[in-house]
């Protein structure tokens, strides 16, 4: 069953391309999205772990095998969640072709689901390339005025990336004495410590750039900014959780000792990458620059709670994996929606919102609230367990990105009142409430925000295993 | 040896064909059929036995690999004649001795891929090159065709003439021309000779395949020649010539009590590393800069060269596995790119502009031909790459060769992609010197297809040279 999660979206995607009218395919494509999604819940609902294996390339050992665990469920539920939520919210965008669009997203949609599902490690990079070449498409065709070159950059940045994982992989492979390519076999392998360090290199610094981790971040804002929202909103709530994914898949159980070595490292440059990302926002005038940035930070908090390896902070993780996702989307579907409105995303040209569409600034309030993870809001039992995890490993390392949820207040809150208080600029003052699926999408989000904040045990519950296998 | 005489002999016949039929369309038919029955001789011999038994005195050996490589061969020239034949047919007055010439060329290459002495290896070589110094100056009106043709022809001939050097300092020091004894013929004992001439045959077989620093002529020659000339020079003349260098060399590593690093007391790990990575160097930074579509693939294939140029380095079982996937992916693609490129007015960049609106179909395979030369997964260059690379890591020491091969891999792909650009995001007409039949977009189609067919299952090629 779980094999459908990739197929319906690759038959889905290969429909639309020929699916010409607007409508239809917009319709469509909800459609479609909504039946992952609730197959995606079905197969959660089930305790054991679901797997699939088919031959593929016998000769060297590689088997097109397919996985669910813990944390595989949680992601691929939020991957198949983003979906319908981002069709949605984006129903009034208009596109020049957009059947290639809703094809090329559902190309997208399958390869992460790949990726989280993958229990192959030469599948695994299968997938890792096929959710980007989509991406590299969409974003160079529907994007902003300097798409192109931007676009390419962040291809370049992650194909060099995913090269230098390529090598790893090829190196560790011919280490083993009988020669596989499943999971199980790179977890068997117990390299001796300096192998470990060079080959930890080739693969965690393709993870980075994917996060992205300073000094590696460079393509994100430029690419989160010029690509298209629909597009941003899958980039930033999903794609780059493949890097924290593939860090706690493969990094940790494969390289335990270069891991230890490096965990200083890694968790100097997030904090660094966390309070530089949080002192630019400040300074940011674009809101997607200003989202772009926060979510730098956030995810470098991530990153460094990994590498604490501590199993409290790890929990934080999973649930921030998933809330971070939730929120950063609900956040760019109010981009979108005042991008659509006003016909502008300068700070500078907004304000007075507040007034025109209440509802809008009320879901906005929220959500930014739970961009800076307070109480009751999802965000902050993941944050919470995060520095609970750091301040194990280190109290410093918790005391100093701790500034940064001071920082994420400044700019969240200073966003807010540029744009929805005050008064009104000659951008705004036919601005109106956003269309009825907006506000039902943005519905759901604060829903889950508050329901998860209030209630976060369920996705504790279904990572506790993956936890636990991986940290032992 | 049933492809080497039937291709000589449909040779000999497309000459005549010049000669005594007047119809200019029916040369391409005499073309295709005649490949055709080459390609079911040739499986035949494969799979059971050769028309012709002739003593060969050791000139000449038949193994599977290369018989296999020859199919894979025929059929990618059916598919150059295909998608191509139409401007071969436009090319020039004489249309019957372009075919004969492509497939004398042919022949060269069927010796190429059996030969176990070394004058075989020269008569290949030659009768591979001749035809091509007469096809790259075809265009007998155009100053850079002939051009091109003057400089291929007085550097492939003193390519040559190192090669006849080698032959003869080799000779000299082993007293045979049999390329499985002139290994070791002394027990160990290595003379100067046999050192200097091995070195001066690597030498001119590296400027047979364009590999670095023997690559000079290849842009030159490449942009001169008329494009679809280019075409098979960039594809099937180039396999050939490495399909050579990997049997002159595998000799040596087919000996079970040498060492293949050692032999001839020479580093040759550490020579083709550091000729792999002067060839990819000039070839992918120089074609960075290139605005012209038609030179910067001709800079391409040099640096596709380097990559094949893997399979020679590391010589194991992986490697040749590899060769054959890659001169699949890589020949499959550029014959693709070429087939569309020589219909197009304006082969620059600017030229592709649009392709996209107007033809969505060849932009399309355009894509995945660029992608494959890329080495993006779901292609089959992915996995010619992957195989090349991986040949490579099994040798010890030389991890930093692989890292150093995928970085030229990833800048490999900023100009495969401008094109893409150009195709998809860039505003333009785009205008065609030739008429785009059906049945070619169709043919275009069906080649990106099978591109991506051997990139999901490339055992499918791989099985064949087992079973």
């Amino acid at each position: 069953m779980i094999a459908l999660f990739i197929i319906i979206p690759l038959v889905a995607g290969l429909i639309s391309f020929f699916v010409k009218d607007d409508k239809s395919v917009k319709g469509f494509s909800i459609v479609a999205s909504a039946i992952v999604f609730l197959l995606t819940l079905y197969a959660t609902s089930c305790n054991h772990t679901l797997s699939v294996s088919l031959p593929w390339l016998p000769q060297l050992n590689s088997n097109f095998s397919l996985s669910l665990d813990g944390m595989s469920k949680m992601l691929c539920v939020l991957t198949a969640l983003s979906f319908p939520l981002v069709f949605t919210s984006t129903i009034d965008n208009h596109y020049s072709k957009p059947n290639n669009f809703y094809g090329l997203m559902f190309l997208t949609m399958a390869g992460l689901m790949g990726v989280f599902l993958a229990n192959d490690v030469l599948l695994f990079y299968f997938f890792w390339e096929l959710a980007l070449i989509p991406v590299y498409f969409i974003s160079s065709q529907y994007g902003g005025e300097r798409r192109i070159p931007v676009t390419f950059k962040f291809f370049v940045y992650t194909f060099i990336g995913s090269l230098l994982m390529l090598v790893g992989i090829m190196y560790l492979y011919f280490q083993m004495p009988n020669k596989d390519f499943s999971i199980q076999a790179f977890y068997n392998l117990h390299l001796a410590g300096n192998q470990q360090d060079l080959v930890f290199f080739l693969f965690f610094i393709a993870f980075a750039i994917k996060m992205p981790i300073f000094p590696l971040h460079t393509w994100q804002p430029d690419a989160y900014e010029q690509s298209p929202t629909p597009t941003t909103m899958i980039l930033s709530g999903v794609m780059v959780k493949m890097g924290l994914y593939a860090t706690i898949r493969f990094v940790v159980p494969i390289f335990p000792e270069a891991v230890k070595h490096f965990s200083h490292l890694v968790i100097i440059l997030s904090v660094i990458g966390i309070l530089y990302a949080s002192l630019i926002a400040i300074k940011q005038d674009d809101i997607k620059r200003l989202i772009a940035y926060s979510s730098i930070a956030h995810i470098g908090l991530m990153c460094a709670a990994i590498f604490s390896l501590q199993e409290i902070g790890w929990q934080g993780v999973m649930i921030q994996m998933f809330n971070h996702g939730i929120n950063v989307i609900g956040l760019w579907i109010v981009a979108n929606a005042i991008e659509q409105q006003t016909g502008t995303r300068k700070l500078s040209e907004l304000g007075g919102l507040a007034i025109k569409a209440p509802v809008l600034a009320t879901m906005f309030m929220i959500m930014t609230l739970a961009n800076i993870s307070l109480p009751l809001t999802n965000a902050f039992i993941g944050e919470f367990l995060m520095f609970n995890g750091l301040f194990r490993y280190n109290i410093w390392a918790a005391v100093i990105p701790l500034i940064s949820i001071i920082l994420v207040a400044v700019y969240s809150l200073g966003a807010m009142a540029k744009m929805f208080y005050g008064e009104t600029t000659a951008h705004t003052e036919n601005a109106s409430e956003a269309g009825s699926f907006v506000n039902y999408t943005l519905a759901v989000i604060v829903m889950l925000v508050i329901v998860l904040g209030v209630y976060p045990h369920p996705i504790l519950q279904l990572t506790q295993d993956t936890v636990n296998a991986i940290l032992k | 040896m049933n492809a080497i005489i039937l291709s000589a002999i449909l040779g000999v016949i497309m000459m005549f064909c010049s000669a005594f039929v007047k119809n200019k369309k029916s040369y391409k038919v005499v073309a295709f059929i005649g490949l055709i029955i080459l390609l079911i001789a040739n499986i035949i011999e494969t799979y059971s036995h050769s028309f012709f038994t002739f003593p060969l005195y050791g000139m000449l050996s038949f193994d599977r690999f290369g018989l296999y490589l020859n199919s894979l061969i025929i059929v990618s020239v059916i598919i150059y004649f295909f998608l191509s034949s139409s401007e071969i047919e436009h090319v020039g007055e004489h249309v019957a001795e372009y075919f004969a010439l492509i497939i004398f060329s042919l022949c060269g290459i069927f010796i190429l891929t059996s030969f176990s002495n070394l004058l075989t290896l020269f008569l290949g070589i030659e009768i591979m090159s001749i035809p091509l110094y007469i096809l790259t100056g075809s265009q007998k009106m155009s100053l850079i065709s002939n051009e091109a043709s003057l400089k291929y022809f007085l550097m492939g001939s003193f390519s040559t003439g190192l090669m006849l050097m080698g032959i003869a300092l080799i000779y000299g020091g082993t007293e045979t021309f049999d390329i499985a004894k002139i290994v070791n013929v002394h027990g160990g004992n290595i003379s100067f000779l046999e050192v200097t001439g091995m070195l001066l045959m690597v030498a001119s077989l590296c400027f047979k395949v364009s590999a670095a620093p023997f690559h000079f002529w290849t842009p030159d020659v490449y942009d001169g020649a008329p494009s679809v000339f280019t075409s098979f020079m960039a594809t099937i003349i180039k396999i050939g010539g490495f399909i050579g260098f990997i049997r002159f060399l595998s000799a040596r590593a087919e000996q079970t009590n040498v060492d293949y690093n050692n032999t001839f007391g020479i580093d040759w790990h550490f020579i083709f590393a550091i000729i792999i990575i002067a060839t990819l160097i000039f070839g992918n930074i120089t074609a960075i800069f290139q605005r012209s579509v038609k030179r910067m693939l001709a800079y391409s294939s040099i640096a596709q060269a380097g990559f094949m140029l893997f399979a020679l380095f590391s010589m194991n079982d992986v490697s040749k596995e590899g060769f054959l996937l890659y001169a699949v992916a890589y020949s499959f693609a550029t014959i693709g790119i070429f087939a569309i490129l020589s219909k197009m007015s304006d082969v620059t960049l600017d030229g592709y502009n649009g392709l996209a609106k107007t033809h969505p179909a060849l932009a399309f395979a355009n894509v995945i031909f660029l992608l494959s030369l890329a080495g993006i997964p779901l292609t089959a260059g992915f996995f010619a790459k992957y195989y090349m690379l991986s040949s490579a890591v099994e040798v010890k020491g030389y991890l930093w060769l692989v890292i150093a091969g995928v970085i030229f891999a990833a800048i490999s792909a900023y100009y495969y992609f401008r094109v893409i650009q150009s195709m998809y995001f860039k505003e333009g007409t785009t205008e065609f010197q030739y008429e785009i039949s059906k049945p070619f977009t169709i043919g275009v189609i069906v080649l990106a297809i099978l591109v991506i067919l051997v990139g999901v299952f490339p055992q499918t090629i791989l099985n064949y040279l087992y079973f």
